[in-house]
């Protein structure tokens, strides 16, 4: 029996194992749009803008672990997804995204609504696909799956002419994938590992550095069994909190711009450093050619383009990390390194990097440490870009796998909402905060009609300092305090979540704030929280930009409270 | 430092595309770059010459190996490889120079293709450095038009560029002795 090309899409997604679709319709995906009732097992979520459709998928991804999946239409709707697919591109998520396109015989002639979305996204995507003939959707569907998901994920859009939708074909899915030019290397070289054995044997002041790679090998067992086995701290990158158990005995917090002290200490002082699933970005190491010094490096990453990219490297080790980490597993000695942990604590008593000053006023900090204290933990928190997000990262204990979900490498402002939305999707049972800025708040308002119209149950907490605070914190610190286009004014945020139907607490005294965020959380569904917090509250430690991680400024001005 | 870079890629759209785009983004200028068809259906063989740090231009390396599209990449830069590139060149000539270009020519070991009045179309295959040295010899005489086909490299002996499957000889297609009577 043969099938339109929209029902074979619908096909290979339930082969793929999707079953929400984060799109937004226009004249060319209709035929599309048209098959999704013979389909009712796929759900379909109407965003208010692509980029939204495309950062829930992304959210989603990142929650669930497996491919988020975004629809929007030609030209204009396929451009909206840009910035969506970016973000996942450098923060590594499978999304698939599906964009119409203008029917085969008008590609080329600047057609209404035609943009060449394909060379658009070349350097934003895993890989990406036109195609061309009805036949040929569900080869392209495998492999577009399988290079999301697989190796280092990413995105991977698939474009999609009209008449491609409308055109007949018959349908088998193939079981098998296999392309020549795509073969991850997953298991590390045993040769390398044995290298890497040595020097963990032998090092006297190692740490790890765990990025984002190992929660998306899901290598939190092994990780735990490598830092416990030979006694070596565990330090993270922002997209690494959550890999490793920030109570834990071993765990030293991050590292970077904003990392804490201690962890920039004793990347600084260490002889060893093991790298796993990380890629060294600027604003982890800081100034490069003064990161880790004293140190060795093992690379372990299952991307070979990392490897080398921005630091000197002694040992990498190029497979998935889960299987490279269970590898070393095997051959480690237990190890005692009673001192430099001590060392290293001792630092962190001194320095202790995310105590909260004391003061009455209500702080974005203390926000974010109660959400901490009602959720126990217990909660998947997702940060939209700038102080807020460091402070999400620096004031709340991840000791679940898995729980911060930040746009990391691109630092996308706008992020937080519909990424929370894709995760509440994907974690229907768990609790989901967003916690924003106004200025990233206002970037994608527009989402709270998508959290409204389908009960996806978000609790938002805008910490509102009236500022583009991370940029006025610079001008502060670095342009003599000139304030130039980083005041900013918001809308009555209780009137609109009234108006866009949901409840809405303002929040202005720091005794406040934990009864708002237990009558939030008693809620059923979304709730929209404005903190009018202090408003020139600045994010410390820090590192100033183009300086080594050992200059690290603390506050300075410190009434210490415990 | 100058680098060769030789590629086996998938013949499909936007390949080329991809991985000009990668040099691109570093600012390369792409000095040549030559695509036809390789041992391996459906596989394109790609030289690409370009002048730039070897640190980076190991990382793009390493990039191009990551797009689903590119099969295998290697530098062979310091390689012991053969080199060679075809050039055109139309050279003005009169009565009086046609038979001196013709001596130019035949010391280079070139062809002429084609003869006009007042013209005439070389054909010279070498290294680049060869072909300069003749372009420099017939400038004198006034060049009309080059034409040059960009380098195309392979490394000697066993070493190789090829993908780990290598072709298998094809079965030798024997004409029979009484068909070759026929043809003559
Ligand atoms: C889309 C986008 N535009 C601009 C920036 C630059 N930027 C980084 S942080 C920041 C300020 C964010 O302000 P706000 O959302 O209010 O959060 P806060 O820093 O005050 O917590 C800006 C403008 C960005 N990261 N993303």
């Amino acid at each position: 029996m043969k099938r339109t090309g929209g029902q074979i899409v619908c096909e290979c997604l339930l082969r793929e194992g999707v079953d929400v679709l984060f799109g937004f319709p226009g004249g060319v995906v209709l035929p599309l749009y048209d098959t999704f009732p013979q389909y009712p097992q796929l759900r379909h979520i109407l965003v208010r803008h692509e980029q939204g459709a495309a950062h829930a998928a992304d959210g989603y991804a990142r929650a669930t672990g497996k491919v988020g999946v975004c629809v929007a239409t030609s030209g204009p709707g396929a451009t909206n997804l840009v910035t969506g697919i970016a973000t996942a591109y450098l923060d590594s998520s499978p999304v698939v995204a599906l964009t119409g396109q203008v029917a085969t015989p008008f590609i080329g002639k600047d057609s209404f609504q035609e943009v060449d979305i394909v060379g658009i996204t070349l350097p934003i995507t895993k890989h990406n696909y036109l195609v061309e003939r009805t036949e040929d959707l569900p080869q392209v569907f495998k492999e577009a799956f399988h290079i999301a998901r697989t190796g280092r994920p990413g995105p991977v859009l698939i474009d999609l002419p009209k008449d491609v939708f409308t055109g007949e074909a018959q349908f088998s899915y193939p079981e098998h994938v296999s392309m020549r030019g795509y073969k991850p290397t997953l298991h590390g070289h045993p040769a390398q590992v044995e290298k890497a054995v040595k020097l963990l044997n032998e090092a006297k002041r190692p740490v790890i550095v765990a990025g984002r790679g190992v929660i998306v090998s899901h290598a939190f067992a092994e990780l735990k069994e490598l830092a416990e086995k030979a006694q070596i701290p565990v330090i993270n990158t922002l997209l690494g909190i959550s890999s490793f158990p920030e109570s834990h005995v071993l765990s030293f917090g991050m590292l970077g711009m904003h990392g804490m002290a201690y962890a920039n200490m004793a990347v600084s002082a260490c002889d060893l450093l093991v790298a796993i699933g990380m890629r060294f970005d600027d604003r982890a190491t800081g100034k490069v050619s003064a990161f880790a010094p004293h140190a060795q490096i093992v690379h372990i990453d299952v991307d070979p383009a990392e490897i080398g990219k921005n630091v000197r490297v002694n040992v990498p080790i190029v497979g998935d990390v889960k299987n490279v980490l269970a590898a070393l597993n095997k051959r480690l000695v237990q190890q005692n390194r009673a001192d430099w942990i001590s060392q290293i604590d001792a630092w962190r008593r001194d320095h202790p990097s995310t105590v909260i000053r004391d003061t009455d006023k209500l702080l974005p900090q203390h926000v974010v440490r109660k959400i901490y204290e009602v959720t126990g933990g217990d909660a998947t928190m997702v940060s939209d870009v700038g102080q807020n997000q460091m402070w999400t990262a620096q004031h709340f204990w991840y000791d679940k796998p898995n729980s911060l979900i930040s746009s990391g490498g691109l630092g996308t402002m706008g992020f937080a909402l519909p990424a929370a939305m894709g995760a509440k999707v994907g974690r229907p049972d768990e609790t989901v905060w967003a916690v924003v800025g106004d200025g990233g708040f206002q970037m994608n308002i527009q989402e709270l009609a998508t959290l409204v119209q389908d009960n996806i149950g978000v609790k938002i907490a805008i910490l509102n300092n009236g500022f583009l605070g991370m940029v006025r914190q610079w001008q502060e610190l670095f342009h003599g305090r000139r304030y130039v286009g980083t005041h900013m004014t918001s809308p009555d945020y209780v009137k609109l979540a009234a108006a866009y139907g949901m409840p809405g607490y303002r929040v202005t005294a720091k005794e406040d704030a934990e009864m708002a965020i237990r009558e939030a959380m008693a809620h059923q569904g979304p709730v929209l929280m404005e903190f009018v917090v202090e408003s020139e509250e600045n994010v410390y430690p820090m590192v100033a930009p183009g300086t080594a991680l050992s200059e690290i400024i603390e506050e300075p001005v410190r009434e210490v409270v415990a | 430092m100058k680098h060769t870079i030789v590629a086996l890629v998938e013949d499909r759209p936007g390949c080329l595309n991809r991985v000009a785009s990668l040099f691109r983004r570093r600012s390369f200028n792409i000095e040549s770059l030559t695509v036809g068809h390789s041992e391996m259906p459906g596989l394109s063989r790609m030289t690409i010459v370009v002048d730039g740090a070897t640190t980076i231009v190991e990382q793009v390396t390493k990039q191009l190996y990551k797009l689903i599209d590119v099969v295998k990449v290697s530098d062979i830069t310091d390689d012991t490889s053969v080199h060679r590139e075809l050039a055109m060149v139309k050279v003005h000539t009169t009565m009086n120079t046609r038979s001196e270009i013709i001596e130019i020519v035949d010391i280079f070991r070139a062809n002429i293709v084609d003869v006009a009045t007042d013209s005439l179309i070389v054909e010279v295959t070498g290294t680049a450095d060869k072909i300069d040295s003749l372009l420099q010899l017939l400038r004198c005489f006034g060049i009309q038009e080059v034409a040059r086909t960009g380098k195309i490299a392979m490394v000697r002996g066993m070493g190789g560029t090829a993908p780990a499957e290598r072709e298998k000889p094809a079965p030798v297609r024997r004409i029979k002795a009484s068909k070759l009577a026929a043809i003559s």
